[in-house]
C-alpha cells in the first residue's frame, strides 16, 4: 500500500484552493492549506467557508482512504456537514484530519478537526454524514 | 460627537457591499455575485466553474464552495437585517444537502436572518440552482456579534432586537 496519497487524488476544488496532503498519520491523510488571498475572509483571517472546505476535504480524504483499504470504491454523496468555529484562522497554514466515527455499509459518520500551531487547540471542527452508493 | 474609526456607511446596501466584498479574498476567488435581497434576506450567486468541481467524473460543483456561498450570504443577511455593518463571527453552520446541483449550473444561496439578540444572530436559508422551491441544500447557522472596540464610546445604534 502506498504510504503517501498523491495530491491529484484530491478534487479539482481542493487543488484549486491550494489544499494538499501534508503527511500520512496512522494511515490517514493530514491536509493543509497555506494562508493567502484565496482563503482570506476578514482581512488577515481565514474565511469560514475556506476553513469548511478544508474540513470537508479532510473528511472525504479520510473516508476514501479507509474505503480503499477495504477494497471499496463507492460513489460518495454528502448528506450534511456541521461546522463549529472555535477561533479565527490566522495568517499561517491550517491543517485538518478526519476520523471515521462509524463506517457502515451505506453511511459513514466522520468527525474532523482543523488546527494551526497547536494541535490541542483546534480552530474549527466538523461532523459529517456521507452516504455511499 | 466623536469620530468612529470605521468607514462603514450608515445603511447597509447588499448590492453595493457585494461590489466591494467580491473583489477580494475568498469570495472574490469564488466569483460570488449579488443577485437579490429583501428586508431580512440576501441572495448571492456562485457561478459554475471547472476548477470548483468536487468529483473527478462529474460536472457538479463541490459542496465546499456552497458552504462558502452560504456563509457569505448569511453574513450579508445579518447586515441587511441590522441595516448596518457589524463585525460578526460564524459560531456554527450546518448544511443539509438534498441533491447535487445540475451540471454546469450556478448555485444561488438565499439566506434570511430570522432572529437577532444582543450578541447572536440566527440564520436559515436554501441553496438552489434556479428554482428556490426545489433546493439543492438547506442551511442553518448561528453568528456572534464581535464586541465593538471599548475605546469608542459613541456606538451607533447598530442592533435592533426583536
Amino acid at each position: 500500500m502506498a504510504d503517501t496519497a498523491p495530491d491529484h487524488s484530491l478534487p479539482a476544488y481542493a487543488r484549486s484552493l491550494g489544499i494538499r496532503v501534508e503527511r500520512i498519520e496512522n494511515d490517514l491523510p493530514v491536509l493543509t492549506v497555506e494562508f493567502g488571498p484565496n482563503v482570506e475572509g476578514r482581512p488577515g483571517a481565514f474565511h469560514g467557508g475556506a476553513t469548511a472546505g478544508l474540513l470537508e476535504n479532510a473528511g472525504y480524504a479520510a473516508l476514501r482512504t479507509v474505503l480503499l483499504s477495504e477494497g471499496r470504491e463507492p460513489v460518495l454523496k454528502p448528506i450534511n456537514i456541521t461546522v463549529q468555529y472555535l477561533s479565527a484562522g490566522k495568517q499561517k497554514p491550517t491543517f485538518a484530519l478526519g476520523r471515521i466515527t462509524r463506517l457502515g455499509r451505506r453511511n459513514a459518520n466522520i468527525s474532523v478537526e482543523a488546527w494551526q500551531d497547536d494541535r490541542d487547540r483546534p480552530i474549527a471542527t466538523a461532523i459529517m454524514n456521507i452516504l455511499m452508493a | 460627537m466623536s469620530e468612529t474609526p470605521t468607514p462603514a456607511p450608515p445603511a447597509f446596501d447588499p448590492a453595493e457591499a457585494g461590489k466591494f466584498f467580491f473583489q477580494h479574498g475568498h469570495s472574490g476567488w469564488l466569483g460570488l455575485r449579488y443577485t437579490d435581497h429583501a428586508d431580512n434576506w440576501v441572495e448571492l450567486e456562485l457561478p459554475w466553474r471547472e476548477d470548483l468541481l468536487g468529483e473527478p467524473h462529474s460536472s457538479v460543483l463541490a459542496s465546499g464552495p456552497i458552504v462558502s456561498l452560504m456563509d457569505m450570504a448569511s453574513g450579508m443577511a445579518i447586515w441587511q437585517t441590522a441595516k448596518t455593518f457589524v463585525p460578526i463571527a460564524t459560531l456554527d453552520l450546518r448544511v443539509d444537502y438534498q441533491r447535487p446541483a445540475r451540471e454546469r449550473a450556478s448555485v444561488f444561496g438565499r439566506v434570511e436572518c430570522y432572529r437577532t439578540t444582543r450578541s447572536a444572530a440566527f440564520v436559515r436559508g436554501v441553496a438552489h440552482d434556479g428554482d428556490p422551491e426545489d433546493p439543492v441544500a438547506h442551511v442553518a447557522g448561528v453568528f456572534m456579534t464581535i464586541a465593538a472596540d471599548p475605546r469608542s464610546k459613541d456606538k451607533p445604534g447598530s442592533k435592533r432586537d426583536g
